[in-house]
């Protein structure tokens, strides 16, 4: 064998740069999404486009500022990764602005303050969705009932109208077209003091609950962790996040419910509410903010299953996953310190 | 000696800022500049502070021997402060109860410290009085700017509660500038604070750099000298 440069680690490398595996991460979000298209309408479409196109334009500008280079840079397509998971966060029937900030928040502050791609010790699309739910928590309740149980789905351009100049079709108000989600309406449903098995006697509530976990939510669950377990096959991602949330979150949320079923709701809906699929293997499973050392990567990913569970049982909000994921950054740091595998040949110390 | 005034102006309003360059008193800073009438009234109250601490430890600055001297200061500065702190009860009792802690707290402010250790205790009276108001004047410019800022975003108004300070008729000062905006909530939650003070001082940082680009870059003999170490 011979070397033909003297280089740093790693010697063996794909010959495929960032922008292919950001390519094959937005190809493993596609069935996600879709099926968030189809039980949400086309306010998911809107969010995406208004997304996308905001960070590109704030990518550009920023690089320019910095006397960048722009066209590669933006060709990677990390930008556009960020934009569609914060799109596919933020509610169906967010008004254009919401996105807007939220994605600039993420691209500016959360990436380019701290020097860009790679450089970020929060991951960006986070951080834009913690700013609009800490500063619109009304806007950040626009859910709908999933389109098999909604029987006033919105058209394309109820949605487009809705979407882009605030405009509620005639003869609706917002009542009669925004729903809670599962975990919210479970979580008011508790706060009255009722119990769970008392949910079939709340219609609305009831209605929301499919086969698993919530309606619709939880194909949408199924069709990320589908996208999730191809992102492993071709090792896009490493398998020990994923696996640290899911069994943590798991492992938490089944010991509660065996405790008491009555106020603790069950693993299956746990894992398949919300954006956990997502954020197990999309969101946690960025490069750049998480730990990067083996054992680290499993504390990582259970520490962020066990602050979503802690916010969503205890805390004021109906999902966590976002503080979770943040938190969690904050610690990898520290986690990669004292997880730092042995030098071959030396035996483990700790 | 009116360019000796001229550069303690300048030093204390922006290349020496209490708040932009040596980061001082950063507690109160980020704490309470939720609106522009909070800023402006601890701003106010800190530069009084700053005047009145220099002029006394300047005015005894012969008479205090230098192993007790900063017990000393403090016991001035604390004094001050209590005053203050009265005047502030007794005529401007709604400021006073929105700033809270923060008027006791500017004993603590390291800016009012750091200038009678540096300046007053080395310098006569009036240039002391000036270099307090001057550096009181920067501090409460960052107060207000970020003050207002923060109002402007997170509500859409300025001025707003200004009859806390300038009795009834000020009730109607308050500007609004967008009918039907919600609000910006992040600005006025403490993330906005260390968010609005970072972009101020890159601002400046910004105007200093291109001010200096049009200048010719001088360089100045780096002189390592071992005894000062």
């Amino acid at each position: 064998m011979q070397f033909n440069s003297a280089t740093s680690s790693p010697h063996m490398m794909r010959d495929d740069g960032i922008s292919q595996l950001m390519l094959q991460l937005l190809f493993a979000l596609t069935p996600g999404a879709i099926a968030m298209f189809y039980f949400f309408g086309w306010g998911v479409v809107f969010n995406l486009i208004v997304a996308i196109s905001t960070a590109l334009i704030a990518e550009a500008a920023v690089l320019r500022l910095r006397q960048r280079e722009i066209k590669n840079t933006l060709l990677d397509l990390s930008a556009v990764v960020t934009a569609c998971l914060l799109a596919l966060a933020l509610p169906p029937l967010a008004p254009w602005w919401l996105t807007l900030v939220a994605t600039l928040f993420a691209i500016l502050l959360g990436k380019h303050l701290y020097g860009g791609l790679g450089f970020n010790p929060f991951n960006p699309a986070m951080v834009g969705y913690v700013v609009v739910m800490i500063s619109f928590p009304r806007e950040m309740t626009f859910w709908l009932l999933p389109s098999t149980i909604n029987p006033a789905a919105l058209g394309f351009i109820d949605s487009f109208n809705l979407t882009f100049f605030s405009q509620l079709p005639a003869a609706m108000s917002w009542d009669s077209i925004s729903s809670a989600t599962l975990l919210d309406g479970i979580k008011n449903h508790l706060s009255q003091g009722h119990l769970l098995s008392s949910i079939d006697t709340n219609q609305q509530l009831g209605n929301l609950f499919g086969k698993l976990a919530g309606n619709g939510w939880e194909w949408i669950n199924l069709c990320y962790l589908a996208g999730g377990l191809w992102l492993f096959k071709n090792r896009i991602i490493d398998w020990r996040i994923p696996l640290g949330l899911i069994s943590s979150l798991s492992l938490l949320s089944l010991l509660f419910y065996l405790i008491d079923s009555e106020q603790y709701l069950s693993p299956s809906t746990h894992l398949l509410s919300g954006g956990i699929m997502l954020a197990a293997f999309f969101i946690a499973t960025d490069p750049v903010s998480a730990s990067t050392t083996p054992r680290g990567r499993i504390i990582f990913g259970a520490g962020i299953g066990v602050f979503i569970y802690i916010i969503r049982q205890w805390g004021g909000y109906p999902d966590g996953i976002a503080f979770a994921v943040l938190l969690m950054n904050m610690a990898a740091p520290l986690i990669d310190y004292y997880t730092v595998p042995a030098a071959f040949g030396k035996r483990d110390q700790s | 000696m009116s360019a000796d005034y001229q550069k303690i102006s300048q030093d204390g309003l922006w290349t020496n800022n209490v708040a932009l360059v040596q980061l001082l008193g950063l507690c109160p800073l980020l704490a309470v500049t939720g609106t522009f009438i909070n800023g402006l009234g601890l701003g106010l109250a800190t530069l009084l502070t700053l005047i009145l601490s220099n002029a006394s430890v300047s005015a005894i600055r012969h008479w205090v021997r230098p192993e007790i001297r900063i017990p000393v200061f403090v016991l001035i500065i604390a004094s001050i402060v209590t005053i203050i702190e009265m005047l502030m009860h007794a005529w401007v009792p709604g400021l006073y109860n929105i700033l809270g802690i923060f008027i006791p707290l500017i004993v603590t402010n390291c800016s009012i410290i750091a200038r009678a250790e540096s300046f007053a205790a080395k310098n006569p009276v009036l240039p002391s009085v000036i270099d307090g108001f001057m550096m009181g004047a920067g501090f409460l410019l960052v107060l207000v700017v970020l003050g207002g800022l923060r109002e402007l975003i997170g509500f859409g108004t300025l001025l707003d509660h200004s009859y806390l300070m300038f009795g009834e008729t000020a009730r109607s000062w308050t500007l609004s500038f967008a009918d039907g905006y919600r609000g910006f909530l992040l600005a006025v939650l403490p993330p906005g604070a260390f968010i609005g003070l970072g972009l101020l001082i890159a601002g400046k940082n910004y105007i200093e750099l291109r001010k200096t680009k049009h200048q010719t870059v001088k360089l100045q003999p780096v002189i390592e000298n071992s005894s000062t170490a």
